[in-house]
């Protein structure tokens, strides 16, 4: 806007010169200086993150990505990330899948199912699951998702299906990653299912209607035509819903168990990046455990950054491809 | 639908019983899909109002909490209504005016290039996950120098701000360049121009996106519980200490063995869902007027 | 050939004279059609006959529903929330509006061509051939495309472009694009919705040769507002026009319908007159 600005100065009489520009000035750095703050915030996060797990990021460097351990006995003590990363990444993508059908077709009921009268309380509906807090959400898990599972499906799979390893005995708590799995997939579904229910509602009429007047019946239209515009959109709106999975801790750790281990059931407990670190919140006994919990959180802020990132961008290259403009500014 | 085929000389209808029967099928899954989203939902509040219920009274808000009691004194959450408010009053100060200065220095002043990378830079921002911010304000305020009420308040603001930037960008976007050469035009200042006409302008938007990010925070736990968690059961009002808040409550109160602090957490989430539900709700309504409102004019 | 229609108009059609009325084949039967959104009335009363492997034009002025009414055909307005229409259209002696007729087999036998180009965003090869696919029709695919593609007058132009996305044609070649992807489907009838009026004059002699060629195999029905483009290429022609009911009511209504050549020679009705002769409309 330094175009208007300079136009303004020019039509500007003398006597009023100085000062009123002063204002401007001010006004510019003021705003400048927070929008740099905001910048430099991200920037911030990972420095301090570096900085408070520098003990540990020295003794262990990266091999504590992948070791499995979480000994905070003194003089034996040994720290690794390894079995939070697989929690993390198990509870995260069994999440998402459980939740993306679900998603996908309550956006595709909101644009094509619904009738006129149902669209918006639907979807206001929908909205509100989001709006419920992780915490309310993991006491609802703890006291009655988890033990109704304990008690009626988990026994059930793991008799159908125990053969394989993902489905072996319960545990005897009631908190598992089968839980965590749930809950984590209650939690992104309203964001997964809002992104695309945006996308579908922008695949243009004449398309939809192109397709149906061939004869196609509405699914056939949807899989041909509207799955295959929205195919970015929808890729950036499942790695948000990841991203959010990855870095949910509290609802997790309410419902998981806890534990240091690699297990293929998901029946048992776990723990994850998140989970393990709101866990102890109540304090590290040493300084290397602090500096080690520490380094979980980098971890978890590195996937987490790189999923954000890699949304961000196909949402960008999305809507450029489709020629979609911001609106008018000074 | 039952239907019935066209018959006629040489008309084609291939497969059509079976294609039917898929589109059904697949329409029948949206269906479902929309009623366990709403049915999930439900018995979430379900089970959120009718177990809080019982426990739902005036000394959860007006009494202290007595730790591992085995009487049946009467306890409450006095402690965690008073710390929220003042934690999320606090946070709202925080944030609100940052945010609405981002949102004036790239709507207003940036050049395009720096609009979409602090732009990118705050969506990315909105992606950190809470408990890092959590981490990331203990290790750059609370180690070493301890917990504090204002601290945790500096948490939820990192989680605010992102949504009061978008909120206001949004909104300064539609006030009408007219009015700004309208008033540019007129010799007033950019700066004033920006204050007293665009600003005010987008007060509705401000507010609405504002609302929502209070009943975004209210509800968060993981910031708080490294910079304001560790604190005793008195009630007290100061956020140079400490504070309890009512979600980091429910999360102890969850963790716990006892039945009563179960039905304590129950009620103390019924009151913390209910205001978030009716912030949302507000702020819906807000953001439908105001749409109208620009609509009309 | 050409036929002079008054001293006002000259008019070069390509139409061979229709064969005698009695050996007429009537597909569809309109009775008493109204077509209705919300509550106000697009169309009324209708009642007519398309023939088999004619071409039959609906011209008339903007606002007299000729949209609406070939939409009626393929129930393409069943999209369209807060539409009913009464009366029956019969097609092969079937009411395709009643209750109990799928929608989609009525459009699987007759097919629409937009007013604007709306080919699909995929390849110009997947463009034809993904209707067939889904429709059943996946054997000698390439021929059926090939053979699509050449009645639609496109084949030269793309043939060595197949797998260029659709929406990398000019307009021109996109609306034909649209046309292959119809009639790949091996439909009865195609509609058109004002096909050319987005289209330059060079385009729009193609697609009318296009329907002059592709007669013998489909019937057609065309809506136009150009009523030179109705004289040449339409066999019959039915004249809607704007009436007015009680309380300020304006709905669109068949005024009259006949051979091409008599509607635009001798038109029994005076608003015809009024229309084809360009006093208004």
């Amino acid at each position: 806007m330094s175009a208007a600005d300079a136009t303004a100065g020019t039509t500007r009489r003398p006597f009023t010169g100085r000062r009123v520009r002063f204002g401007d000035v001010v006004l510019q750095l003021v705003a400048g200086a927070a929008a740099l703050g905001a910048t430099v915030l991200v920037g911030l996060i990972v420095w301090k993150l570096v900085d408070g797990s520098h003990l540990a990021l020295s003794k262990y460097g990266l091999g504590f990505v992948t070791r499995v351990a979480w000994n905070p006995v003194v003089g034996h003590e040994l720290y690794g990330a390894g079995s939070f990363l697989f929690g993390t990444v198990i509870t995260s993508f069994f999440a998402l899948l459980l939740a993306t059908p679900f998603a996908i077709g309550v956006a595709l009921f909101l644009t094509e199912l619904a009738p006129r009268a149902l669209q918006a309380p639907v979807t206001a509906l929908v909205e509100t699951l989001a709006a419920v807090p992780s915490v309310l959400i993991g006491l609802w898990g703890i006291l009655v998702l988890g033990p109704a599972l304990r008690t009626h499906i988990e026994p059930w799979l793991h008799s159908a299906l125990g053969f394989i390893p993902l489905f072996g005995p319960p545990s005897a708590a009631g908190a598992s990653i089968f839980t965590a799995i749930i809950v984590l997939a209650i939690m992104i579904l309203p964001i997964v299912a809002s992104i695309s229910r945006e996308l579908f509602r922008g695949v243009p009429s004449e398309l939809k209607e192109g397709a149906l007047a061939l004869g196609t019946t509405r699914w056939e239209m949807v899989r041909g035509v509207v799955f295959p515009y929205a195919r970015g959109g929808i890729a950036a709106a499942l790695i948000l819903g990841l991203g959010r999975a990855m870095g949910e801790a509290i609802a997790v750790t309410q419902v998981i168990g806890g534990g240091v281990f690699i297990h293929w059931s998901i029946f048992s407990t776990g723990d994850t990046l998140g989970s393990k670190i709101a866990a102890s919140y109540q304090g590290a006994s040493t300084n290397l455990q602090a500096a080690s919990l520490i380094y979980l959180g980098l971890v978890l802020l590195v996937l987490s950054l790189v999923a954000n990132i890699a949304a961000q961008w196909i949402v960008r290259r999305v809507a450029r491809r489709h020629g979609v403009t911001r609106g008018g500014h000074a | 639908m039952s239907t019935h085929d066209l018959s006629g000389p040489g008309l084609r209808l291939d497969r059509l019983p079976r294609r039917r029967r898929v589109n059904h099928v697949m329409e029948g899954f949206a269906w479902l899909a929309a009623a366990i989203a709403i049915a999930i939902l439900g018995i979430v509040v379900w089970s959120v109002a009718s177990k809080g219920w019982s426990e739902l009274n005036l000394d959860l808000v007006t009494k202290s909490p007595i730790p591992f009691s085995l009487t049946n004194a009467p306890q409450g959450l006095a402690n965690a209504f008073a710390g929220t408010i003042v934690i999320v009053g606090l946070a709202t100060l925080m944030a609100l005016p940052v945010g609405i200065l981002v949102a004036v220095y790239l709507n207003e002043f940036a050049p395009p290039a720096i609009r979409n990378g602090v732009g990118l830079v705050l969506d990315v921002l909105a992606g950190v996950p809470a408990i890092v911010v959590g981490i990331f304000v203990f290790v750059l305020l609370v180690s070493g120098s301890g917990q504090s009420g204002i601290k945790g308040a500096f948490a939820l603001a990192i989680l605010m701000l992102p949504f009061v930037a978008r909120a206001t960008i949004e909104v300064l976007v539609l006030v009408p360049n007219s009015l700004r050469e309208a008033s540019l035009g007129l010799g007033v200042p950019q700066w004033r121009t920006t204050l007293s006409i665009v600003l005010p302008r987008a007060i509705g938007g401000i507010v609405t996106g504002t609302v929502l990010a209070v009943a975004r925070v209210a509800g968060e736990t993981a910031p708080l519980l490294f910079t304001s968690s560790v604190v005793g059961t008195q009630t007290h009002w100061d956020p140079s200490q400490a504070l309890q808040t009512i979600p980091v409550a429910i999360f102890e109160l969850s963790e716990s063995a006892d039945p009563k602090d179960h039905a304590r957490a129950w009620a103390a989430g019924f009151i913390l869902l209910v205001f978030i539900l009716f912030a949302s709700l507000t702020a819906r309504w807000l953001a439908t007027r105001n749409a109208r409102k620009i609509a009309g004019r | 050939m050409s036929t002079t229609i008054e001293p006002v108009m000259r008019v070069e059609t390509r139409r061979q004279p229709m064969p005698p009325r009695e050996r007429l084949e009537a597909i569809f039967h309109v009775e008493n059609l109204d077509a209705i959104y919300g509550r106000k009335a697009a169309v009324k009363g209708v009642t007519m006959e398309i023939y088999r492997n004619l071409v039959t034009a609906i011209i008339g002025p903007s606002g007299c529903g000729k949209s609406t009414y070939i939409r009626c055909f393929n129930r393409m307005n069943d999209l369209i929330p807060g539409f009913t229409q009464t009366g029956t259209v019969r097609y092969h002696g079937q009411d395709i509006c009643s209750a109990n007729i799928d929608p989609v087999a009525v459009r699987r036998n007759i097919g629409m061509v937009f007013q604007r180009p709306n080919p699909f965003p995929k390849s110009i090869y997947d463009n034809v051939a993904w209707g067939c696919r889904v429709l059943g029709m996946k054997h000698e695919l390439d021929e059926r495309v090939e053979r699509a593609l050449t009645q639609a007058a496109l084949w030269d132009e793309v043939k060595d472009r197949l797998k260029a996305s659709g929406l990398s044609l000019s307009g021109g070649q996109q609306q034909r694009l649209c046309i292959a992807r119809a009639i790949a489907v091996e439909p009865d009838v195609v509609l058109m919705d004002e096909p050319a009026s987005a289209l330059d004059p060079i385009a729009t002699q193609a697609i009318e040769q296009l329907m002059h060629e592709l007669k013998g195999e489909y019937t057609f029905v065309i809506v136009t507002h150009n009523m030179q483009q109705a004289a040449r290429v339409a066999d019959m022609t039915a004249f809607f026009s704007i009436s007015h009911g009680g309380e300020g009511e304006r709905y669109g209504e068949l005024i009259e319908y006949d051979a091409t050549e008599k509607i635009f020679t001798a038109p029994s009705d005076k608003r015809t007159e009024d229309y084809v002769t360009g006093r208004f409309g």
